[in-house]
């Protein structure tokens, strides 16, 4: 009986919550085709500055920009949802090539950060935490609100000037050794490390609160065997659902920190593509970008209601 | 538990940690400092800072050799006054601060207090459309706008407040749904208030702590992305002494004089430090309060 009523919560949860993640799919779609069409008047955006009447009008003529804006939409929502994501008006060639191309590096990018930010947050989230109150503590929190003040990009620069330019141990910008991916990986850690420090201490504090710590400890058991065993699994659902939010956020700001190091990934592409007016790349890359977050979000909310029941009604 | 203390205003309460209090009033100092030198700006800066020396560039400053006393901080690249361009630099960042968290706070509660208040449908569209958000990539839908719209002051801080109301929604969804089934709402519409009369004169005071909080995040926030937008090129255009467009133009001079990029990236840290200190003291003590409350 107990299986049957966990399975049918556990469905139902997952069809509403899919349901829900097609509806917002479908919003940024229109709102990425918007976001294009801002300006009001694509075609001249496209040409540039110093363009022609008659050049915009055989841009508007080849890119079927004559047509209505609903029209648009449909034909180009039609050819999305068969994989198609349009051609670049730069480079000539399929957008989807384009981001498949440049598509690992970022995720490489965005798992070396990912790893960066959980190998100094949770260590010094947990520490806080068994340390609560102490001067330890407040270090600790006093690092994770330096380092909300930090802008990203400055930061890259000034590991830039001191890694790469003063000790020369790291190169200055590019990936063509995994040495290229430290800096800017740190930077993208950086990003996310005051929020996953902080959610683990706050986890961790209410763990070691609860009544199974107690026990543990009347037991006998050791303070790691406790801490690490125990509280840091109770601790460990909300950290890992915002790391998995975390990433995509990262991914989505890996355009700021792939500029900095200039890193060939989606981000870059997609900098570069603003700047050259090659929209249909730019609109594919806000879509590409948005659908991975909600993905990301998708199953970091699956993970939460396996692990905790309650969060199923 | 009612105390003395509860009817003094939040800024006088004394119940913060000699430690928290410290960090709270350098929070506050360094903001009204900031306040203060983008209003006088004009009276404390020893030179324009558009004015262009091209005999005087990239004068470094006081500290190193080869600097000119005159310029405290040194010159830029086309021998702007590098401190009258940093003060000046205070007022768009505030400007920015301030102007995009009325922008975003406006959307973001009125969202929030209705989702909160009104609940079921209602409340699952507001969720519906703060998800969305949350989905955008932020820096990305931000640069494509200034891109197609063209860069100015005003489009960037309309772009920030557009894009930046979740936390607000957020925020003043689950304090309203709190303060909601309270006694004193209940009155105010057996009195016979208004809809917004409830929602606006008794509903929004009662959560207006959480939402300052809030408003201090996003302030910093809004700063930090303004810096990153212009860094990019897609910010506050030239020849503004926009902090993050001081260093985008220093970079190509970072190499062989560092400082370039370090002045204009300290006074961005400094001021979104003091923010931040600020919002987090004002949060420890709404939380020292609540929990007086016994909530």
């Amino acid at each position: 009986m107990h299986l049957v009523f966990y399975l049918s919560t556990m469905l139902s949860f997952i069809f509403r919550r899919l349901w829900l993640s097609a509806l917002v799919c479908l919003t940024v779609l229109v709102i990425s085709f918007m976001l294009t069409h801002l300006s009001g008047d694509l075609a001249a955006s496209i040409a540039g500055p110093n363009a022609t009447a008659a050049d915009i009008a055989i841009i508007t003529k080849n890119y079927g920009l004559d047509r209505p804006l609903v029209v648009q939409f449909f034909d180009w929502a039609g050819h999305v949802a068969e994989g198609d994501l349009g051609r670049s008006y730069l480079f000539h060639v399929p957008v989807s090539g384009l981001i498949r191309e440049r598509l690992p590096v970022t995720l490489a990018l965005g798992l070396t950060g990912l790893i960066i930010a959980m190998l100094i947050a949770l260590p010094l989230g947990i520490i806080a935490a068994m340390r609560e109150g102490s001067a330890i503590d407040r270090g600790i929190m006093l690092i994770a609100l330096l380092g909300q003040a930090v802008p990203g990009f400055w930061l890259g620069l000034l590991l830039i000037v001191l890694f790469g330019l003063n000790l020369q141990w790291l190169p200055i910008s590019g990936i063509d050794t995994w040495k290229g991916y430290i800096m800017p990986g740190f930077v993208l850690a950086f990003s996310a490390i005051p929020a996953l420090m902080r959610l683990t201490r706050s986890g961790m504090i209410e763990a070691l609160c609860a009544d199974y710590i107690r026990t543990a400890r009347a037991k006998g058991l050791s303070t790691t065997t406790i801490v690490l065993k125990h509280a840091l699994r109770n601790a460990a659902m909300p950290v890992v659902s915002i790391t998995a939010v975390q990433l995509g956020f990262m991914l989505g700001g890996s355009v700021v920190t792939e500029s900095v190091f200039a890193v060939p990934g989606v981000g870059y592409l997609a900098w570069e593509s603003i700047t050259k007016n090659d929209f249909p790349v730019v609109q594919a890359v806000v879509l590409f970008l948005a659908v991975i977050y909600i993905a990301l979000a998708l199953l970091a909310d699956m993970m939460n209601a396996l692990l905790d029941p309650r969060l199923r009604i | 538990m009612k105390t003395a203390d509860d009817t003094q205003p939040l800024w006088r309460r004394r119940r913060l940690p000699a430690f928290g209090r410290l960090a709270t009033l350098l929070g506050a100092s360094i903001v009204v400092t900031a306040f203060v030198v983008a209003i006088f700006a004009p009276y404390l800066t020893p030179y324009d800072p558009f004015a262009q020396d091209l005999n005087l560039r990239l004068v470094p400053p006081v500290w190193m050799e080869s600097s000119h006393a005159a310029h405290l901080l040194g010159t830029d690249q086309i021998g702007r006054d590098y401190l009258s361009r940093l003060i000046y630099g205070t007022r768009i960042s505030l400007l920015i601060g301030v102007l995009t968290v009325i922008t975003s706070g406006l959307i973001g509660v009125t969202i929030g207090i209705v989702g909160g208040f009104y609940g079921g449908r209602v409340d699952a569209l507001v969720m519906f459309l703060i998800t969305c958000r949350l989905s955008i990539p932020l820096i990305l839908v931000a640069l494509t706008v200034v891109a197609l719209v063209g860069s100015s002051l005003t489009v960037v801080i309309l772009t920030l407040g557009l894009l930046l109301w979740e936390r607000f929604a957020v925020v003043a969804r689950t304090t309203t749904m709190q303060v909601r089934n309270l006694d004193y709402i209940a009155a105010a519409q057996a009195a016979g208030a208004s809809r917004a009369h409830v929602l606006v004169r008794e509903v929004l005071p009662n959560i207006a702590s959480h939402l300052v909080v809030v408003a201090t995040l996003e302030m910093a926030l809004a700063i930090l992305l303004e810096a990153a937008l212009s860094f990019l090129g897609l910010g506050v255009p030239q020849p503004l002494p926009s902090w993050g467009l001081m260093i985008a133009e220093a970079k190509e001079y970072m190499f062989f004089s560092p400082w370039v990029i370090v002045t204009p990236g300290v006074a961005l840290f400094i001021l979104v430090l003091g923010i931040n200190l600020l919002g987090d003291g004002l949060r420890d003590m709404l939380r020292t309060d609540l929990r007086h409350r016994g909530w």
